[in-house]
Order: structure tokens, then sequence, then C-alpha cells
């Protein structure tokens, strides 16, 4: 697995490179960078922009992914999340409000860790509820409505820019920076990824895998939280409809694009973000197309399954599996005749 | 209950071979079957037992040997190819379909119908008619789950006789059974194999294989020990053909010193028990000694062994560690008094596959120190460089995954694994499980040596001259309970055996 790595991460990257020479064709202008009122514009700027909420998301859902689960629930907490900041944010002091709102994520993330560290729920089923719960939680928070906001400090987090960069790329390479330096400076990378490859085998060799798996899930609804402001901030507003609607499913995409298998274990915080910025990049590559957005999807699910069949160490597997399904077919003909 | 001239058999197997790797699960194997006959076949874990029932339903390719059923050559290639000759098999772990009804269960596949219409009616009608000849007067339109382990089990093997088997195996048939279920099967049997089906039954419960079974055959460690007539095998021998070797073929020495008992205690138990798992057991550990815990399969010796290492918890008794009182209530628990734990499962519960040889060495080291120290790229390397000499574990690439090397070089990384922490007691279930000859001698030579060195070992074998070769002292299981501890000249196999047996042949006398 290790020597393969590196080969491994060639694919995301070469796919990435091709989507953005696609996008550079239907878009000359793609990588024309310019500067305006302090901050970078382009289309490229564009991609990360707005891909930082998918990033954010994708870091905690591969550490989850590592352990053999998977977390549904993020887009909920995005909603959540975002709800709070939004009512909050004109009567309350910045810090206050992104305490509040990161604060409501990782007690998200912990209740999904109990339900599947503690309680033993399979991890679909236990994130469903709160996928469910989660925009019945933000709605509430928002009577129904949409909460708009005018308070510049949180803004900020939509609008801003550092060094020319705007504030959500800046905050999402901050936690992919923060992410790696945790989980692979501290012991925690190991420990995830065996508790993921066996939990019964590094339970007896003494590792603590409950903790390892509410660590992972508590993390996740923190990097959901902080997607939640950053959308929020972007519509100085919440819509606890439709923040983060489906971006759970983005977030898995990327991971699983990154080369992280579902069935746990070894795990790449760098590839899941490459995955996250291949999804953005086609987003915005078929909206400058001015090619219709619905095709958007199609083309999401070509990409992705080239991605996948690029990283699969044994394309010949798929012909194993074709002369199998021959064999029963004959077999039960045989059977009939 | 065949008597007389050896009537040609029913299924005849001949030099049957298998190996995976460098293992070899089975070498020349024989084994006869003969129509109406319940045949038992014994043997410890790893002895071939699945192996050789795989081989002969198609389920693993053979190596070499012949398999005949009613003296045509048959060479099945899936179990589904192996149902269609007559041969079925009827796994401990039912694999039918618990949602469905009986009925349903008995003719999926094949339910009569009329215009493309399951007639339910008369698949109920038929069903009903099919378990009554096995004595199961029940409800078939109700869900398989609703009903005991025992009528699934009839209710399988109902299938398979229906499906026209005329060889039946069943795979520790009885293990999750009470004994009124185990009646209800009993009968099930007598009953077929008074209609002429040759059954197979694998079981590590010597009674019932005395009550039910014609003949026996043994394996051990992949070879044909012996097959006789059960009515003339007396326990001791038969227990003697599945653990112990022929006198002559002994080659083990004790090597353990009689100096050694002297160490200080390290670990002890003292009325150390969970109910219905091991009887209150006392057990002390003393440094630089090595106890054998001997004893037939579910005898509870790795239930011993998971109790000491707090993989099971405890509900009776108290353990000292070095004198003090201490609480084993999990893994982590008893990592961090320093005692490491090699289970039998070597794939399920001892290795990770995907991981690498480093990172498999340093897991435990890096559990017990806490994540927030984490240890260096360069100190694991530098411990995984200094195990995989001291083990000579090959190939010698620390950065390969566990999952690619041979089950003896696994096991070394596991020991690698405890041996990094410095353990005070290490606990080895069956080290030598499905080992190649070669590693299986230095592993034994590596035990003698972490014990010179003043480690406790606590280990588990099935192969008594290898426990008589290490060990200093050998506590004996028998039904779950500790029965007897052998200590210096006393060791031996001949008492070890007796020791096994004592208390089944006074039963089998009582019944």
């Amino acid at each position: 697995m290790m020597a393969r790595l590196p080969r491994h991460g060639l694919a995301q990257i070469l796919a990435l490179v091709m989507i953005l020479a696609v996008d550079r064709m239907v878009s000359p202008q793609f990588f024309d960078l310019r500067m305006q009122d302090g901050r970078l514009f382009g289309s490229v700027i564009d991609v990360l922009n707005r891909g930082a909420p998918v990033v954010l998301l994708s870091l905690g859902m591969v550490l989850v992914i590592a352990t053999r689960g998977i977390d549904l629930s993020v887009g909920a907490v995005m909603a959540i999340a975002g709800a709070i900041a939004a009512s909050l944010a004109d009567s309350h002091s910045l810090p206050l409000v992104l305490a509040a709102a990161l604060g409501t994520g990782l007690i998200c993330g912990l209740w999904n860790g109990f339900l599947v560290a503690v309680l033993g729920i399979q991890p679909i089923i236990a994130t469903l509820i709160l996928m469910v719960a989660g925009r019945g939680i933000a709605q509430l928070i928002t009577e129904g409505r949409i909460v708009t906001f005018t308070s510049p400090d949180l803004g900020w987090f939509g609008a801003g820019a550092i060094l020319g960069f705007p504030a959500p790329v800046v905050i999402a390479a901050g936690m992919l920076g923060l992410t790696v330096a945790v989980v692979r400076g501290s012991a925690l990378g190991l420990l995830i990824e065996a508790t993921g490859g066996n939990a019964r085998a590094s339970e007896l060799a003494g590792v603590g895998t409950r903790l390892m798996i509410l660590a992972v899930y508590a993390w996740c609804g923190l990097c959901a939280a902080l997607a939640g402001i950053i959308s929020a901030a972007d519509i100085m507003g919440a819509d606890a409809n439709n923040a983060g609607l489906w971006l759970e499913l983005d977030a898995i995409l990327a991971v699983v694009i990154g080369g992280t298998s579902l069935f746990g274990g070894r795990f790449s915080l760098l590839l899941a973000v490459v995955g996250a910025l291949i999804i953005q990049a086609m987003n915005t590559g078929i909206l400058l197309s001015g090619y219709p957005p619905e095709l958007n999807l199609l083309v999401k699910a070509v990409v992705v399954l080239a991605v996948l069949l690029l990283q699969s160490p044994r394309l010949a597997g798929l012909a194993g599996l074709a002369a199998r399904l021959r064999g029963a077919r004959l077999r039960l003909k045989g059977a009939k005749a | 209950m065949q008597k007389g001239p050896d009537p040609a058999p029913l299924l005849d197997v001949r030099g049957l071979a298998k190996s995976f790797g460098a293992l070899r699960a089975l070498q020349d194997v024989d084994f006869t079957l003969r129509a109406g006959e319940i045949h038992a076949l014994l043997g410890e874990n790893g002895a071939g037992k699945s192996t050789l029932i795989k081989v002969v339903t198609g389920v693993f390719a053979r190596d070499a040997g012949i398999v005949r059923l009613d003296g045509a050559e048959i060479a099945p290639r899936s179990a589904k190819a192996a149902l269609d000759c007559g041969i079925a098999t009827v796994y401990q772990e039912v694999n039918l379909l618990p949602n469905l009804s009986v009925a349903q269960n008995l003719f999926l596949g094949r339910q009569p119908t009329r215009l493309g219409v399951v007639r339910q009616a008369e698949m109920r009608r038929r069903a009903t008619a099919l378990l009554q000849e096995f004595g199961l007067h029940i409800d078939v339109a109700a869900p398989l789950g609703n009903y005991s382990v025992a009528v699934q089990h009839v209710t399988a093997i109902a299938r398979a006789v229906d499906l026209s088997a005329r060889v039946l195996i069943l795979d520790e048939p009885t293990a999750s059974l009470d004994r009124h279920e185990v009646e209800i099967l009993f009968r099930v049997m007598r009953q077929l194999a008074l209609r002429g089906i040759g059954i197979v039954f694998v079981s590590h419960f010597l009674d019932q294989v005395y009550e039910i079974s014609d003949r026996i055959t043994v394996l051990r460690n992949g070879r044909l020990i012996g097959e006789r007539e059960t009515a003339s095998l007396p326990r001791i021998e038969l227990i003697r053909m599945m653990l112990g070797r022929e006198l002559a073929e002994t080659t083990g020495e004790r090597v353990a010193a009689p100096a050694h008992g002297a160490g200080e205690a390290c670990v002890s138990f003292e009325g150390y028990g969970k109910a219905g798992t091991i009887a209150p057991f006392d057990l002390t550990l003393h440094h630089g000694e090595v106890v054998g815990l001997a004893g037939l399969l579910g005898s509870g010796r790795t239930e011993t062994a998971r109790l000491v290492f707090g993989a099971e918890r405890a509900d009776s008794g108290e353990v000292k560690v070095e004198g003090r009182a201490a609480r084993l209530h999990s893994p982590r628990d008893a990592v961090a008094y320093g005692f490491g734990y090699c289970p039998e499962e070597r794939k399920t519960d001892g290795i990770i596959a995907d991981l690498t040889v480093r990172e498999n060495i340093v897991l435990a080291l890096q559990a017990r120190r806490g994540l927030h120290r984490p240890l260096s790229r360069g100190e694991q390397d530098e411990i995984a460089k200094r195990f995989i000499e001291l083990l000579d574990i090959r190939p010698p690439d620390p950065e390969r995954p566990i999952g690619l090397l041979s089950g003896g070089n696994q096991q070394k990384v596991l020991l690698a694994r405890w041996l990094a922490t410095s353990p005070r007691l290490l606990v080895l279930d069956e080290p030598t499980r499905g080992i190649d000859v070669g590693a299986h001698a230095e592993i034994i030579r590596l035990i003698r040596e972490f014990c010179d060195k003043g480690l406790a070992l606590l280990v588990i074998s099935s192969e008594l001259d290898e426990i008589v070769t290490y060990s200093d002292r050998v506590v004996v299981l028998r039904d779950r309970v500790h029965v007897e501890q052998l200590q210096g000249d006393a060791i031996d196999v001949t008492n070890i055996l007796a020791a096994i047996a004592a208390d089944g042949a006074a039963r089998g006398a009582a019944s």
C-alpha cells in the first residue's frame, strides 16, 4: 500500500490537471488573475473559494471514513452552525458567535461519535438521525425564515481576504495544515488507520478504539460547523433549508476520489482535498462553458467513474467479474435445460 | 452400524493434498465414508478438517488426490457443483435466510410454480410434509429466524437432503445447541443414516462423537492419523491420536531448566473467573517461567487467556501484579500493566493487514505511550529494524504491508509488537498454529529465550510435545475448569493425556 501511494496520488493530480486544462479550453481566461480592492479575482481563485466548504467537510469526512465510518450529517450540521452564527451575529461579539457555532458543531460530532462508538450503532444509521433532525433544528433556530445579518465581522469569513486570498481559502488551507499537524504530528494518524484497518486487533493491541472513533466524529462536526459559518457569511444570512444541502455527498465523493477506501484503514488528507477541488473545478468549468448546469451532475458521474477506474489497482477485477457473471448465466441455462 | 466385509464405499478419498503457500494443510489424506454410516471427523484446530471438507466440496481446488463418489471420480469446482453431485454441507453458521419463511427457505430457487406464479399453498404443503419426516411439526409459513437454531439446522439438513444429497457433511452442527436440541438433531441423523445416506460429523464434543458415530477418522497437522471403529476405540487412545505424537516421533527434549521456578511472582490470579465462560481459577505466573495451558478445543484455554488479558471481564476473583492489586477491565488496562497477547486468530484479531510491518510492530508501544507522545519516524524505523533482525522476519522490508507476509513471519511481527513494549507477561495462544516447520522450531526457541530474560509466559498449544518441551509448569483444563497443575518431572505427554481424559472416562462409564 505504502509503495503504491505515490502512484495512487498521481491519478488524482492527473485528473485535476486534465479538468483544469478542459476548463482552460472552454474559458480562455480561466487562469487570468487580477487584483481588486486587495483581493485576487479569477476563475482559479473562484474554484478555491467555492470549493472551501467541501474541502473543510472532506477533512473531517476522510478521518471518519478511515475508521470505517461515514458521516451523513455534515450538511445538516452546516445548516445548524450557519443558523446559529447568523442569528447571533448582529447582537453578540464575534468570538462568542464563533464559539457558539463551532461548539454546537463539536457537540453534534460528539453525539454522532457517542452513537457509533459507545452504543455501537451503524455509522450510516447513526448519522442519518442527525442528518434528518439537524435540518429541523436549524429551521427551529431560524424560525423557518431566512435570517440575514449585517455584521461585517462575520461577513469577513465570506468576503474578507488575507494577502489577496479570499478568507474561505485561507481558512480551509489553515484547517488542512492544522489537521495534518494534529493527525500526522501525533500518533492519531497511525491509531486511526489501525482502528479502521482492524478494530478487533487494534483493541487487543491496547488502542483505545472508541476514543479514536469519538475523536474523528467530533473533528468532523467541527469542520462542518466551520464550513457552515463560511457559507452563511458568504450570503450574509442563513437558509436552513438549503445551506449545505447534499454537500455530505460531495464530501464523501471527494474522500473516495482521494483514494481512501470506504472499508477504512489508509487515508490521505491531501488527496481528499484534491478530490474536493476536482469536484469544484468541474462545477466551475460547466458554469463557465455555458452548458446547462443540469449537465453538471452527469459530467460529475463520468469523471468520478474515470478517476476511480484510474486508481483501481486491478482493472482486471472487472474482467474477472464479467467472466463470473457469464459463468453464472451459463450455469443457470444448464440448470434450466 | 455397517459390519462385515468392507462394503463398497460411498465416498472414497485417496491421497488428497492441499497447500496454501508454504503451509501444507493436507498431506496424503485418505477418507472413506460408507453408505448409511455416521462418520466422525476429528482433530484440533488447524488439523485439516475444514480444508478436507472444502476440498471435497469443491470450495478449494486440490493439489493432488482422487475423490470418488459411488466409484465414479468427481471433481466439483464449487459448492454448488458438489451439491449437484449429491454432497451437501451444513455449516455451523446456518446459511439460510432468516427473514424468509421456513417453506421459502426449503424451496428457494425451486419453488413449485404455475404459469410463473409461485404456488404458495402447494409449497407450504410440501414443506410441512418434508419436515414431518424429520419429526418437526412447525408452522412453515413463519420466518425461519423465529425458530431455534436446532430447527434452523434441521431445516438446512432437510433442504440439503431433499436436493437428493447422498453424502451429508455436518460441520460443528451441535456447537450452539442445548441438550434437548442435540437430541432432535441426532434423531434426524440416525433416521437419515437408515435411509442409506452417509453422514460426516465434525465436532469437538467427544461425548457426542461416542454417542452418535459409527467410525472415527482423526487428522492432525494435515495428516491422517487413523480410522477406527468408535466402539473399539478407548477415549484416552482417541485423545492421544488427536493431541500427542507417536512416542517414537517425540523429539522434544525438555529444555526447561528446573531452576526457573524460583523467580519472583509476577502476576497472580485468585478465584479469577467468569460465569458461563470459565470456572474460577488460581494461577500464579513467575518471572522467567513458562506456563503451558493444555486441554482439548473448547476446554477453556483461550477463555483463560482472554480473561488474563482483560479482553473478557472477570466477574469474580482478584488479580495482583507484582504483589499489588490490579484492575483488568480491558486490553488497554492489561497493556498498561505490561501484558501482551498474541491471539490464536492471527488474521482477525492480530494483524492489521493493510498497515506495514513497521506500523504493526510499533502499534502496541504507541498505544501504551498515548497520543501525545508519538514515536518519531526515526524511532519507528529503528525499532522495526531491530526486531526484524532479532526475529529474522522475512522479507526484511519494514514498509511491506503485513498482509503479504507468510503466517510464520506475521506471527513474528506480532511477537515483535509485544516485545517492543518490554512486557512483563506475554500470553501466546497457539503461537505455532499454521506455521511451517522451520518457523515453528524458531518460535519455540524464541519462547525459551524471552523467558530467560525474565519474562513470564503463558502459552496455549494443542501440540502436547511442544508444551512439554518449553513449559516449567503445565495447567490442564477440562470442560472450562482448571483441573490439574503438573510441575517438574511430572510434565510429560502421558500425564497430560491422563489428566485430560480422566473425567471423560469416568463419565463414559457412568452413562
